[in-house]
């Protein structure tokens, strides 16, 4: 066991780690970071997707201790202060049915916006093709982010 | 899914300090960068390393910088690094384009080039643009450097030429002196997150001259010289094209499994290099290489 210290959603946290526990696992099961959800295990779905250093990541491919003196956003951190302009988008569009991919494709989206506030189309499908969402079909995902960027020009 | 086996975990801030780790633990050790192929080949219980050592801490490994006429891509520069690069996009197209194909966003954020050309499975995007780059891969061990030219690196699927005392500080790419432009190809059942079923890539050169690789059809990337050899004496004509894909009949190998049958990946090889050589050719006519 290790202890470890990093910015978990603003705020400092510390915990003892086994190097074998994934980032997912320490989120979820002992930090009580609920966002993040399980779907693959192996990188191929997203619904794990968490900040790291302001960068989208699979947290079930990283170490959690690899992540000492790092910084963590998840979804929690992002409605802090109440909900983005993005979520209340997603929200008045009714985007999501399960809700199961809904945590890493809000950050997804929310990364591609903080970098390029006028995305394509194209570079709407190209930020988020790594969620994969089993309900809904994405076309409602794709406008309501169109439909965000476009009324901020 | 947990990691079925215990290991040790050590983040040295210095290549000295990890040259002695993994002169100290050999082949129970292995190096940490990205992790995202590690991540999963420790979680299906295919590597069992006893300790883990992570050169994240090794800034000099981030750096992708021209030296004379060399470009040189430092083991932690990630498929975003890549991207995000406008020496890369600039001095090395083909690898620009085959970095926005790599996966996802969230694993290009974190997945390195030398990474995967480390794990070498046969499927990685980096390895063909390499190839028709002749890149040469730099590595350094407590017995000192040691550099070998792409085509000597892979030795089979998931196989290198690297010794367990030895780590990639980066990757050497020789610039060309006069115009040239690249084109990569990857066929994949949907973008966005797919690994490849087979890719290609052709880098015009002046003077008419062609380099075409291919990978993920066979055990290991492959760059044909007798396709070469036939382009650049005979020139490129629907003749020689259509000799050129029967050639490759001869110089891929490709097997069927969950996502492509051997037919369909040669068909298709055929196919892409066609597209990779006539866009190669369109891109080698602009005014300056344009990158995608
Ligand atoms: S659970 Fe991490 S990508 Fe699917
Ligand atoms: S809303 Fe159900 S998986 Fe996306």
């Amino acid at each position: 066991m290790k202890k470890i210290s990093f910015l978990l959603n603003g705020e400092s946290r510390s915990i003892h780690v086994e190097p074998s526990e994934t980032l997912l696992e320490v989120l979820r099961d002992r930090m009580g970071t609920k966002s993040p959800q399980c779907g693959c295990a192996s990188g191929g779905c997203g619904a794990c997707t968490v900040m790291l250093n302001d960068k989208t990541v699979r947290s079930c491919l990283i170490f959690a201790i690899e992540t000492d003196g790092q910084e963590i956003v998840t979804l929690e951190g992002i409605s802090k202060n109440g909900l983005s302009p993005l979520q209340k988008i997603f929200l008045e569009h009714n985007v999501f049915q399960c809700g199961y991919c809904a945590p890493g494709m809000i950050l997804s989206a929310t990364e591609l916006i903080s970098r390029n506030p006028h995305p394509t189309l194209h570079e709407i499908k190209e930020a988020i093709a790594g969620n994969l969402c089993r309900c809904t079909g994405y076309t409602p995902v794709i406008e309501a982010i169109l439909e965000l960027t476009k009324q901020e020009v | 899914m947990a990691i079925p086996h215990e290991f040790a975990y050590e983040k040295p801030e210095t290549l000295k300090l990890a040259l002695q780790l993994l002169s100290d633990h050999g082949k129970n050790a292995r190096l940490l960068a990205g992790g995202t192929d590690l991540a999963n080949q420790m979680k299906q219980g295919f590597r069992v390393p006893q300790i883990l050592i992570d050169i994240k801490g090794i800034h000099e490994l981030e750096e992708i910088r021209m030296a004379g006429d060399q470009l040189y891509i430092g083991a932690l520069a990630t498929f975003t690094d890549l991207r995000n690069s406008r020496l890369i996009m600039e001095k090395v197209n083909i690898l620009h384009e085959a970095a926005g194909m790599v996966a996802s966003n969230g694993v290009r954020n974190r997945a390195t080039m030398v990474g995967n050309i480390c794990s070498a499975v046969a499927c990685m995007d980096s390895a063909t643009p390499l190839l028709v780059h002749e890149s040469v891969v730099h590595t350094l061990s407590v017995n000192g450097e040691k550099k070998y030219r792409i085509q000597d690196w892979f030795v089979d699927n998931r196989k290198t030429a690297i010794s367990e005392d030895e780590i990639v500080t980066h990757v050497s790419i020789p610039i060309p002196e006069k115009k040239y432009a690249g084109a990569y190809q990857k066929m994949m059942r949907y973008s966005g997150e797919d690994l490849s079923q087979a890719n290609v890539s052709v880098l015009a050169l002046s003077e008419k001259q062609f380099r075409v690789a291919f990978g993920s059809v066979g055990p290991i990337p492959k760059r044909s010289l007798k396709i070469e050899k036939l382009l650049n004496t005979e020139g490129v004509s629907t003749e020689t094209i259509d000799k050129a894909k029967k050639m490759i009949e001869t110089v891929i190998a490709p097997i069927t499994d969950v996502r492509a049958t051997k037919e369909y990946r040669m068909h298709m090889t055929k196919v892409m290099f066609e597209r990779a050589l006539l866009a190669a050719m369109e891109r080698f006519k602009q005014p300056r290489i344009i990158s995608y």
